[in-house]
C-alpha cells in the first residue's frame, strides 16, 4: 500500500555523490521536499563501508558500518542515492554483520531501505512528478540496483512521465558497464573493456543522454566518454527528474 | 583405509556442518529437507512446457519439434503404408544393406524391404553395420514435448545400431506416444524395473554440431539422417 | 618464474586489445542468449524448475556418502568395475593400470573435463599411448595443442579458417570454408578410431544413484560410439556428479540442455548402467567407472560454498559474464573458467595462487541469476576475497583499509583530506594518464571528474546554517 502520508527522509549520500556528483544529492533533496516531505542528511555519515567489504576486509567493513547502523537506527525511512549502496544496506550488511551483536540492527535497517526510484514508485505510489526533458535518452541498469534489489522498471515508469523524453533501450542495458568498486583500477583493461561494449551498445541507439540511478557507474562510462571524445553524456535519473 | 573409506569418511565429516538450502535461507542449519519443499509437492511436469493431454494435441506437438530438429516423421495409417515408406527411401537413397533387429515391426519390414540385413541382437562385426546405409529399429516410446525417441539395448538392437549407420529408421506404432519426459522415464521404471538394459538412449533428431562458429551441422558422428515411421 | 596473476592480468591486457576475438565470442553468445530466452520461454515455470534443480542437487550433495554407496553398489551389482581416486594422480595411475594391463595401445576419448583437470591426455601421449578426441571442438583443439577454450564450446574462439588451417597442417585434408566439409573431414577421420580403438575414455554429466547408471549429454553422438565399441570403456568422473533418482533426469536434462545451449534437449542423452549384459550383443566387456575426489571433499566441507558442487557443467555462467565475453576462456589459464571456476579453483588448487580471479570481477550477479541450480556464485566470489584477506592480508591494503575505516567515520578528518585532495588534484593534469599519477589505474583509459566546487556536505551545511 503507498505511504500517502507525509515523512521524514533520511537521505544516505554515498562518498562520491557528495564529494563529485552532489547535484544528484541536490536533485533528490528537492524532489522529496516539492513532494512534501522532510529531509535529513545525518552529516555524520559518508560511507557504506562497501570498498572494504568488496576487498575482503570485512573488519574494517564493520567499523564503518557500525556507525551507519548507529545513526540510522531511529530513521523513519532510509533513501539511498546509489544502488550500489543501497544493495550493501539492504542486503549485503545481513551477512556483514551475520554472528555478531548487530545482526538484528542489521535486519532492521534492511527493511527500511529504498534506492531512490523504488522509494518513489513502490512505497509513495508517485509517477509523476512533473519534470521536463526533452531529449532523447538510453537507461544503463547498474547491476547492484538490478539483480540484488530487483529494481528495473521503477526508472523506467518515472521516465515515461517526463515531458518531451524519448527511452530508447539498448541491447545491452542489463550488461555490467565494468566499474565492479576496485576491479576497476585492479583489472582495469577488462573494466575498459566493459565499459567500451556499454558505450557502443548506448551509442547504437542514436540516444543524447545516458541514464542510470547509480553515479558510480556513469563517472566510470561518462570517464570513458570523455576520453574517446564521444557525443553523449551521462546524467543521474534524479537530475532528470528534477528539471522542469 | 582403502581409498573408499578415506573418501566417504572425508564426506562423512565434511556433512557435520549443514548447509542451507538454495532458496531458502530461512531454513539455515537443516539438514533434512522440509516437508513443502518445491520438490516434493509437485512433478517436473508442470514447469516444463505444456503439452497438452489429447492425442491429437500430442501428436501434432511431436511432428512440430521432430521439424525443428531437422528430422523426419511419417505418420501412417498401417504397417503396410509404413513399408512404403521404407521402400520409397530404399529407392531414393540406393539401399544395398541395411542393419537392424529381430521384432515385431522390424521383422516384416525388413523382410519386405528384400535386401541383405546386418543383425545386430546377435553377435556381428562392426564392419558390416558400418557397411549399412541404414540402421532399422523400434523404440521404447516417442515423447511428445520433445520430439525424442526413447531406445535401449533391448528395444533397439544394442548400443551401435541407432548411431553408427548414417541413417537412423525408427519403427512405432502410436500407442507409443506419450506426453513428457516425466511420463517416458516413468515408462522405462515401469518396463525394465529391476532389470534395465545396460544402455538407454534419448535420441533427440539427428546427429548435429555447432562447434565451427556456431554453425549448425548434421551428422557429426552419428546418424545424419533420423527417420521416425508410426502407424 | 611468473606467478598465476601476473599470467592472468598478461593474457587479459593481451585479449582484451584484440577487438577481432572480443567481437567473435560477443557475436556467438549474444546468439547463444538468443536461442536460450526462446526455449526458456518454453517452460511453463522456469524459476521454479530452478528451485526445484537447486533443491535436487541440495539433496544428493548433502546426502553424498548415502547416494555414492548405493550408486556404486547398484554398479558392481552388474558388473562394473568402479575405482576410487582421491588425488588427480591416484586416477591417472588407475587409468594407466587398466590400459596397461589390457595391453592397450589407442584410446578414444569423448569430452570429459575431469580428465583435463587431472592433465590425462598429456600423462598419456608423454608415455606413448595415442590418445584422440572424438567430440569435433576438443579434436579440433587436441590438433592445435591447445587447451579447450569454454567448457561446452571447446573451440569457440576459432574461425573456419583456423580449423582449416589446422586440418590441412596435420590431416593433409584440403583446405576448405565450407563448416559441412570440415566436419566430414573430422568424421572420416574419427570413423577408424572408434573402430580400431582398444579403449573408449568418457566422462560423465550426471551419476543416478537410485538404478547405478552414469548419464551422458552430447550433440554428435561420439560419446555414444566411444561407450558402444571398444572391448574396455572407462568413465571417469568426479563424486558430485550425483542425483538421487532416475526420473530427477526428466528435470535435469532439459535445464542443461537450455542452459547450456539453448537446446530444449540435447541430441543424445544416454544412460549406461553396466558392461555388456547377458543377452547383449555388443557394449564393452569391461566396464570401469573412476570417481575422483581431488578436493572436492574440501569444498564440501565448507558449508557456506558447498553449493558450488551442485554444478552441472552447463557453462551457462560463462555464456553471460562480461568479463568472460571480453577476455575469453584461455586467459583464466584453467580447466574450468568463467564464475564457477573463478569460485572453485582456489578450493581445488588453492586461494593465495588463485584468489585473483575472484577478485577480477565486477560483481555483477548475472552468474547468478542465469545459473539452473541458484548457485549463489557472486556472492562466493565475494567469500573467497574475505577468505583470501582473512588468511594472508596484504599489508598494503590492509593499512589502506584501516586508515579509510578511520577518516571516513569522523567528519573532520573527511573534510580535512578532502581539503588535501582539493589541492594536490590541482596539479594532476601534469601526472594524468603517465606512470607516475596515482590514479593510473583509472586515468590510463578514463578521465577522472574533479571534486565539485562545492560538495553536498558543503551545501547541506550551509543551508543548515542559513536555516538557523
Amino acid at each position: 500500500m503507498f505511504h500517502s502520508m507525509l515523512m521524514k527522509v533520511t537521505l544516505f549520500i554515498p562518498c562520491f555523490v557528495d564529494l563529485m556528483f552532489p547535484k544528484v544529492g541536490i536533485s533528490m533533496v528537492q524532489i522529496l521536499e516539492k513532494l512534501g516531505h522532510t529531509v535529513e542528511c545525518p552529516e555524520q555519515l559518508a560511507c557504506c563501508g562497501q570498498p572494504a567489504f568488496n576487498s575482503g576486509y570485512w573488519q574494517e567493513a564493520r567499523t564503518v558500518g557500525v556507525k551507519v547502523l548507529e545513526e540510522l537506527q531511529n530513521a523513519e525511512v532510509v533513501v539511498i542515492a546509489s544502488g550500489s549502496c543501497g544493495a550493501m544496506l539492504k542486503v549485503f550488511y545481513t551477512e556483514l554483520f551475520a554472528g555478531t551483536p548487530h545482526t538484528e540492527a542489521a535486519t532492521k535497517l534492511a527493511t527500511k531501505c529504498f534506492e531512490f526510484s523504488d522509494f518513489l514508485v513502490t512505497k509513495l505510489g508517485v509517477t509523476d512528478l512533473g519534470a521536463r526533458f526533452p531529449a532523447k535518452v538510453t537507461f544503463h541498469d547498474g547491476c547492484h540496483g538490478l539483480r540484488e534489489l530487483g529494481n528495473k522498471k521503477q526508472a523506467r515508469i518515472l521516465l515515461s512521465k517526463v515531458q518531451g523524453l524519448e527511452l530508447i533501450e539498448m541491447k545491452e542495458a542489463e550488461v555490467c558497464c565494468g566499474f565492479g568498486g576496485t576491479f576497476a583500477t585492479k583489472f582495469p583493461m577488462i573494466s575498459t573493456a566493459m565499459g567500451e561494449v556499454k558505450c557502443a551498445s548506448a551509442e547504437e541507439t542514436g540516444a543524447e543522454y545516458i541514464v542510470s540511478s547509480d553515479s558510480s557507474c556513469l563517472m566510470h562510462v561518462q570517464g570513458l566518454l570523455d576520453r574517446k571524445s564521444y557525443k553523449l553524456k551521462t546524467i543521474h535519473l534524479a537530475e532528470v527528474l528534477a528539471q522542469s | 583405509m582403502t581409498e573408499k573409506e578415506k573418501i566417504l569418511a572425508r564426506i562423512r565429516e565434511a556433512l557435520t556442518l549443514p548447509a542451507p538450502i538454495p532458496g531458502h535461507a530461512h531454513a539455515n542449519g537443516r539438514s533434512v529437507l522440509p516437508a513443502g519443499l518445491l520438490t516434493h509437492n509437485s512433478t517436473p511436469s508442470r514447469w516444463l512446457p505444456e503439452v497438452g493431454s489429447a492425442f491429437e494435441d500430442r501428436l501434432a506437438l511431436f511432428r512440430k519439434n521432430v521439424a525443428d530438429l531437422k528430422a523426419e516423421f511419417h505418420f501412417v495409417e498401417s504397417a503396410d503404408q509404413a513399408v512404403g515408406v521404407l521402400t520409397n527411401f530404399r529407392d531414393a537413397e540406393g539401399w544395398k544393406k541395411v542393419g537392424t533387429h529381430g521384432g515385431p515391426l522390424t521383422d516384416p519390414a525388413c523382410e519386405a524391404l528384400g535386401l541383405p540385413i546386418c543383425r545386430t541382437d546377435r553377435a556381428y562385426e562392426v564392419t558390416d553395420l558400418e557397411s549399412c546405409d541404414a540402421g532399422i529399429s523400434e523404440c521404447d516410446a516417442l515423447v511428445a514435448q520433445t520430439g525424442s525417441v526413447l531406445v535401449t539395448g533391448r528395444s533397439a538392437g544394442g548400443r551401435a545400431l541407432s548411431v553408427l549407420p548414417p541413417h537412423h529408421v525408427v519403427l512405432a506404432r502410436r500407442q507409443q506416444l506419450v506426453g513428457d519426459l516425466p511420463e517416458a522415464f516413468a515408462l522405462l521404471k515401469r518396463k525394465y524395473a529391476g532389470d534395465f538394459p545396460s544402455f538407454i538412449s534419448l535420441i533427440t533428431g539427428p546427429s548435429r554440431t555447432g562447434d565451427i562458429e556456431r554453425i549448425l551441422v548434421l551428422g557429426a558422428h552419428g546418424p545424419k539422417k533420423l527417420t521416425i515411421v508410426c502407424w | 618464474m611468473t606467478s598465476f596473476v601476473e599470467q592472468f592480468k598478461r593474457r587479459a591486457v593481451q585479449l582484451t586489445r584484440d577487438l577481432r576475438h572480443r567481437h567473435l565470442i560477443q557475436t556467438a553468445l549474444r546468439k547463444y542468449e538468443a536461442v536460450r530466452d526462446k526455449t526458456r520461454g518454453s517452460f511453463q515455470d522456469w524459476q521454479s524448475a530452478r528451485q526445484a534443480a537447486a533443491e535436487t542437487k541440495w539433496e544428493a550433495v548433502n546426502h553424498l556418502d548415502k547416494y555414492l554407496v548405493e550408486f556404486v553398489g547398484k554398479l558392481e551389482a552388474r558388473g562394473t568395475k568402479v575405482h576410487w581416486a582421491s588425488t588427480g594422480g591416484q586416477a591417472r595411475d588407475i587409468i594407466f593400470g587398466i590400459i596397461r594391463q589390457k595391453n592397450a595401445r589407442s584410446i578414444i576419448k569423448s569430452k570429459a573435463m575431469t580428465s583435463e583437470e587431472i592433465h590425462l591426455n598429456d600423462a598419456l601421449e608423454e608415455a606413448g599411448f595415442e590418445v584422440v578426441e572424438s567430440d569435433l571442438g576438443e579434436f579440433i583443439v587436441q590438433l592445435r595443442k591447445e587447451a579447450p577454450y569454454h567448457i561446452v564450446f571447446p573451440a569457440m574462439h576459432l574461425s573456419r579458417g583456423d580449423i582449416s588451417a589446422v586440418f590441412a597442417r596435420e590431416l593433409g585434408s584440403a583446405p576448405t570454408d565450407n563448416p559441412e566439409e570440415l566436419t566430414m573431414i573430422a568424421r572420416r577421420v574419427l570413423r577408424n578410431k572408434y573402430i580400431t580403438a582398444d579403449i573408449g575414455l568418457t566422462g560423465a554429466n550426471f551419476a543416478i544413484a537410485e538404478t547405478g547408471m552414469i548419464s551422458i549429454t552430447e550433440n554428435e553422438g561420439n560419446a555414444r560410439l566411444t561407450a558402444a565399441l571398444p572391448k574396455v570403456v572407462i568413465s571417469l568422473l568426479g563424486i558430485e556428479k550425483i542425483l538421487p533418482r532416475l526420473e530427477d533426469l526428466a528435470l535435469f536434462l532439459p535445464m542443461l540442455a537450455t542452459s547450456g545451449t539453448g537446446q530444449p534437449l540435447t541430441c543424445y542423452n544416454s544412460l549406461y548402467g553396466g558392461p555388456r549384459q547377458p543377452g547383449e550383443s555388443d557394449g564393452p566387456e569391461e566396464y570401469h567407472v573412476v570417481l575422483l575426489d581431488n578436493r572436492r571433499t574440501e569444498l564440501l566441507a565448507d558449508p557456506e560454498q558447498r553449493d558450488a558442487l551442485h554444478c552441472i557443467r552447463c557453462g551457462a555462467c560463462l555464456n553471460v559474464c562480461p568479463i568472460f565475453r571480453n577476455v575469453g576462456g584461455h586467459t583464466y589459464g584453467t580447466t574450468y573458467s568463467g564464475p564457477i571456476g573463478s569460485v572453485i579453483t582456489p578450493h581445488l588448487r588453492g586461494l593465495q595462487d588463485w584468489k585473483h580471479l575472484s577478485y577480477a570481477s565486477s560483481l555483477c550477479g548475472a552468474c547468478t541469476e542465469t545459473c539452473p541450480v541458484k548457485i549463489n556464485l557472486h556472492h562466493h566470489l565475494l567469500q573467497n576475497r574475505r577468505n583470501a584477506a582473512r588468511q594472508k592480508p596484504s599489508a598494503i591494503e590492509h593499512f589502506a583499509f584501516k586508515l579509510f575505516a578511520f577518516v571516513i567515520n569522523r567528519p573532520g578528518c573527511y573534510a580535512f583530506v578532502r581539503g588535501v585532495a582539493r589541492f594536490a588534484q590541482k596539479f594532476h593534469p601534469l601526472l594524468k594518464g603517465k606512470r607516475l599519477d596515482p590514479a593510473y589505474g583509472w586515468t590510463r583509459t578514463r578521465e577522472l571528474p574533479p571534486i565539485a566546487e562545492e560538495t553536498f556536505k558543503e551545501h547541506w551545511r550551509k543551508r543548515k546554517d542559513a536555516r538557523d
